[in-house]
């Protein structure tokens, strides 16, 4: 008997058993279903972390100030007090590595506009700042050099904080006098959106100038992060060196002993990040792999069961002629075709989910073609493993016996 | 066609040894029509399922249409099966939810041939037993005897060295039982070998020969004297009509 011919018999006994048939294939359909998805989703994840970190400015190195240590108790990291404002410069002349510089201090503040009200994060610097971090300006100006020198009141607003003040993002808000806690500032400009990175709401800033912010909203003369931009990308890790041995000798460090900074290159960030998602994705798929093991089981449950219950057909069909092998391949084709429609099924379930799931959570979930083969060999495979062992036991009935059967 | 010398089959469940057949030495010519008679326990099923290749022989030889298949292994039984013989059952042993048709062409499946010759073949055997009006009906929408029908339509439909029918009348009205025997007596007059084990004395009359088993071995052989001629009550409907 050929393939085909086995296939058609397999369908047909599928068919006549319709209701279980499809339970069998559920466990396959929410395995490989879940397999796909979990994988796209954990992909989308990874994607859209990797082009938040890179959105955070391209060859970026962040500058911390170190752990405080008051009295022997030691704080969080970035908590100490030691990166000043006289430190960019230093930091600009470490090296032919470092191509531009910005300093960051932020404080929340809360910002009225009329009868608008909002709290959000103030964060003052420079104008380097717009090209470290890729910030880019919708309508007026970021702020300037004379702005900085100046101690200006001016700001320039991320959408969100207009869009709370006023309503609306589109609202004109250049040249009106805002507050934030209650000093005065002139909105010189209105930043173009740039989404959300995770829990951090890029939209939801106000930037005005350091020398501003540290004199009028902080009161201190501290710095939280600097931002260094790395002439090119291969520059990385001279400049993380030179900055090293610049910021050593501008804080007098001696040699052996614990720096008071730490400098964070963003190619790590990347590389932590990515490890992190990959193991999640990994972690979630082989869970659901899981699923799809006990999807197999449920094959081979039924199978047996199916054979036994079949026993006087396997008895007629031998004695009329079936070999074991016509036998054997009539079940594993059931067991396979079982598998193999459950996992289609499972990749549309799959795909359905992983576009659910990213619209949710605003992810790119891009299913992979590998990931689709992956599951589709991997179910056709658990229908000849799991389907084996109930298709061999067909095989080597007695027909006598099996024709006795009741 | 059937040559069986000094077949013997012996049982061995634990320490008892239950001899089946002890010694049977048996010979039916090609074209004979023979009834295997016996009380249950006298080894006729054993016999029955020695001769459809259904089980192998502890001892001896059997020559069917020529060949040694007292040493065949499995697959050489399947295919003997498959060309050789054709099975009638008492309890039919048709594949429900599977048309009379396709049943009647499962053995052609197995032997490989097309689906157009399948086809052919299978409706010609379903018009030989008068079945040709229920092709497309499954076994339960078929009376007891023209199930039966249907099943000798798949034992012919291979056209095998011999019909083995096994108390083919067992599960049947004294009216279907007559039809069946005048099916088996118009294939017998075609010229096949039919071999058909029954307890039924009248069943027996229609063939012609009967041999008797008794406690593994054959008690009696003879002739049919005047071989009773099977009356279906089908044809006599039609003339009463006509």
């Amino acid at each position: 008997m050929n393939f085909l011919e086995s296939l058609r018999v397999s369908l047909r006994a599928l068919k006549a058993n319709k209701l279980r048939s499809m339970l069998t294939m559920l466990g396959i359909i929410i395995g490989v279903g879940a397999v796909i998805a979990m994988v796209a989703i954990g992909n989308g994840a990874s994607a859209s972390i990797t082009s938040q970190i890179q959105g955070l400015g391209s060859n970026l190195l962040i500058v911390s100030p170190g752990q405080s240590n008051s009295g022997g108790v030691k704080g969080g990291a970035g908590s100490a007090n030691t990166l000043k404002m006289e430190d960019l410069p230093k930091i600009q002349a470490a090296g032919s590595a470092v191509k531009a510089v910005a300093p960051s201090a932020n404080k929340n503040v809360q910002v009225v506009y009329g009868s608008g009200n909002t709290s959000t994060n103030v964060t003052g610097t420079t104008a380097e700042y717009a090209e470290i971090r890729n910030v880019n300006v919708e309508r007026g100006h970021f702020l300037t050099q004379q702005d900085v020198d100046g101690s200006a009141r001016v700001a320039v607003l991320g959408p969100t904080v207009v869009e709370n003040l006023m309503g609306s993002s589109t609202a004109n808000v250049i040249g009106k006098t805002i507050k934030l806690n209650n000093v005065p500032f002139q909105v010189v400009g209105v930043t173009a959106s740039q989404g959300s990175s995770g829990v951090m709401n890029n939209d939801d800033m106000i930037f005005v100038p350091i020398t501003t912010a540290q004199m009028r909203l902080i009161g201190n003369k501290y710095l939280r992060q600097v931002f260094v931009e790395a002439a090119s990308a291969d520059m990385m890790q001279t400049a993380q060196e030179e900055i090293t041995t610049a910021l050593q000798k501008a804080h007098h460090i001696r040699a052996g002993k614990p720096d008071d900074f730490s400098i964070m290159n963003q190619a790590d960030i990347l590389a932590t990040m990515q490890g992190v998602t990959q193991t999640m994705t990994m972690l979630l798929g082989g869970i659901a792999a899981i699923s799809l093991l006990v999807g197999g089981i449920g094959i081979m449950n039924i199978m047996l069961v199916s054979v036994t219950e079949r026993t006087r057909e396997i008895g007629i069909r031998k004695a009329i002629g079936a070999k074991g092998r016509d036998i054997l391949s009539q079940f594993l084709i059931e067991a396979v075709v079982l598998s193999i429609l459950g996992g289609g099924i499972g990749i549309a379930f799959g795909w359905l989910g992983s576009n659910l799931v990213g619209k949710a959570l605003k992810l790119n979930a891009s299913m992979t073609v590998s990931s689709v083969l992956m599951a589709f060999g991997f179910s056709a495979a658990i229908g000849i493993i799991f389907g084996v062992f109930p298709a061999r036991k067909a095989a080597a009935m007695d027909p006598i016996e099996a024709l006795r059967y009741e | 066609m059937i040559d069986l010398t000094d077949i013997k089959k012996i049982y061995a469940t634990g320490d008892i040894q239950v001899v089946a057949l002890a010694g049977v030495d048996l010979h039916v010519g090609a074209g004979e029509f023979v009834s295997i008679m016996g009380p249950s326990g006298s080894g006729k099923s054993t016999m029955m399922n020695i001769l459809g290749c259904l089980d192998t022989p502890t001892a001896g030889q059997y020559f069917l249409d020529g060949t040694d298949v007292s040493k065949a292994s499995g697959n050489q039984l399947a295919i003997i099966r498959n060309q050789k013989i054709g099975f009638v059952f008492q309890g039919f042993n048709l594949l429900p939810r599977t048309t009379a048709l396709e049943n009647v062409e499962l053995p052609l499946l197995y032997a490989g041939l097309g689906a157009k010759e399948r086809k052919e073949r299978a409706l010609l055997a379903l018009e030989s037993v008068g079945l040709a009006k229920r092709v497309h009906h499954r076994p339960k929408e078929l009376s007891g005897g023209q199930q039966q029908r249907v099943a000798i339509a798949r034992a012919l439909v291979t056209r095998p060295a011999i019909i083995l029918a096994d108390e083919p009348t067992g599960n049947l009205d004294s009216r279907s039982s007559e039809e069946v025997m005048a099916i088996f007596q118009r294939v017998h007059e075609d010229g096949n070998t039919i071999l058909i084990v029954t307890h039924e004395p009248d069943i027996a009359e229609y063939t012609r020969r009967i041999v008797r088993f008794r406690d593994g071995h054959i008690e009696g052989d003879e002739r049919v004297q005047n071989p009773r001629k099977a009356m279906p009550q089908v044809e006599e409907e039609k003339g009463a009509v006509s």
